[in-house]
């Protein structure tokens, strides 16, 4: 256990192993995030109260439901940052940061989009909008702490901080749309109940939360694997891997 | 096909700019961020290369044989 541990913790380890899963995890999330995204705009039947501009659910409920994923894996990393020391869980949440950011801004943006047309307006200071306006906010304090601060250690250390001080937002997002029952819908999808959708809905959502989330991976991956060479530039492994070719 | 032609797909009864709106900044910020993150790790893997390229080169030099005339001093016994 403690020898996996170690390992998990090793740069040139998660290099060799993340190199070999990249392919698969690119190519199955863009298959499944296609056939998402395709079944639900043409063939998934109309909804009967809102009509088509529900056809953005395919999209906005995948990039709402990662953006607090990432957060929460974000969180999980700083606390490992934390209480390990572990590089390569500060390397996670540097790298992935800007693609959370990009995830909940595309949430805001498609939910703003929606609003208009079922809604009649494009904003509202609701309970959920807010709270995922603030996620926003934290993904852009992270990214802007990390690069205020020039020593590697203490950034990692002030950013770790910063990142398990927000998550307190997240179960207010999870929940507003339950203590403050305003304009957003409840959720879709819950893991105790049946989905309040037909199949012929619920199964392309759930096919490109999955794609996203395996897009997400990816991401993860290369941008882990970008830093790291940064940071191990001077090491004899990353010298050997760049010079015959293995990156 | 939950349409009956291609234009009323477009169409979508009217929500066709808010849907393909939508599914455009989707897209287009997702491949923007895909190919940023790749070129990037491209980019370090270059600076790399080069940074070891140019210590090969300065070790080579470092190791190549002495020039015929040096400047070393040389004991000569004075008596």
């Amino acid at each position: 256990m403690w020898q996996f541990f170690h390992k998990l913790g090793s740069p040139k380890w998660f290099f060799g192993i993340s190199t070999r899963f990249m392919p698969w995890l690119l190519a199955g999330g863009v298959i499944l995030l296609m056939a998402g995204v395709v079944w639900g705009l043409a063939f998934a039947p109309e909804d009967y109260l809102q009509g088509n501009s529900y056809r953005i659910i395919f999209i906005h409920v995948p990039t709402a439901f990662m953006a607090q994923s990432v957060y929460i894996m974000m969180a999980s990393a700083a606390l490992v940052t934390l209480v390990w020391r572990m590089k390569l869980a500060d390397v996670f949440v540097k790298a992935v940061a800007p693609v959370g950011l990009v995830l909940t801004f595309l949430a805001l943006f498609t939910g703003a989009v929606w609003g208009k047309p079922t809604w009649g307006t494009w904003w509202i200071w609701d309970a959920r909008l807010t709270s995922m306006l603030i996620l926003m906010f934290l993904y852009g304090g992270v990214i802007a702490l990390d690069r205020a601060i020039n020593d590697e250690k203490s950034a990692a250390r002030a950013v770790a901080v910063l990142v398990l001080v927000g998550v307190v937002n997240i179960p207010i997002i999870k929940y507003s749309v339950e203590w403050w029952n305003t304009l957003h819908q409840p959720a879709t999808f819950k893991l105790t109940e049946k989905p309040s959708m037909p199949a012929e809905m619920w199964v392309p959502l759930l096919l490109s939360v999955l794609g996203l989330y395996l897009i997400f991976g990816w991401l993860a991956c290369v941008r882990m694997q970008t830093e790291i060479l940064s940071r191990e530039q001077r090491t004899r492994w990353v010298r050997e891997f760049v010079m015959k070719g293995r990156v | 096909m939950a349409f009956d032609s291609f234009s009323a797909f477009i169409a979508m009864e009217g929500h066709g700019p808010y849907v393909w709106a939508c599914y455009a900044v989707f897209f287009v910020l997702m491949l923007l961020m895909m190919i940023g993150s790749v070129r990037s790790r491209k980019a370090i893997v270059e600076s790399c290369r080069r940074g070891y390229e140019f210590q090969a080169d300065k070790s080579k030099v470092a190791a190549s044989p002495p020039p015929s005339a040096s400047f070393a001093r040389v004991n000569v016994s004075q008596d």
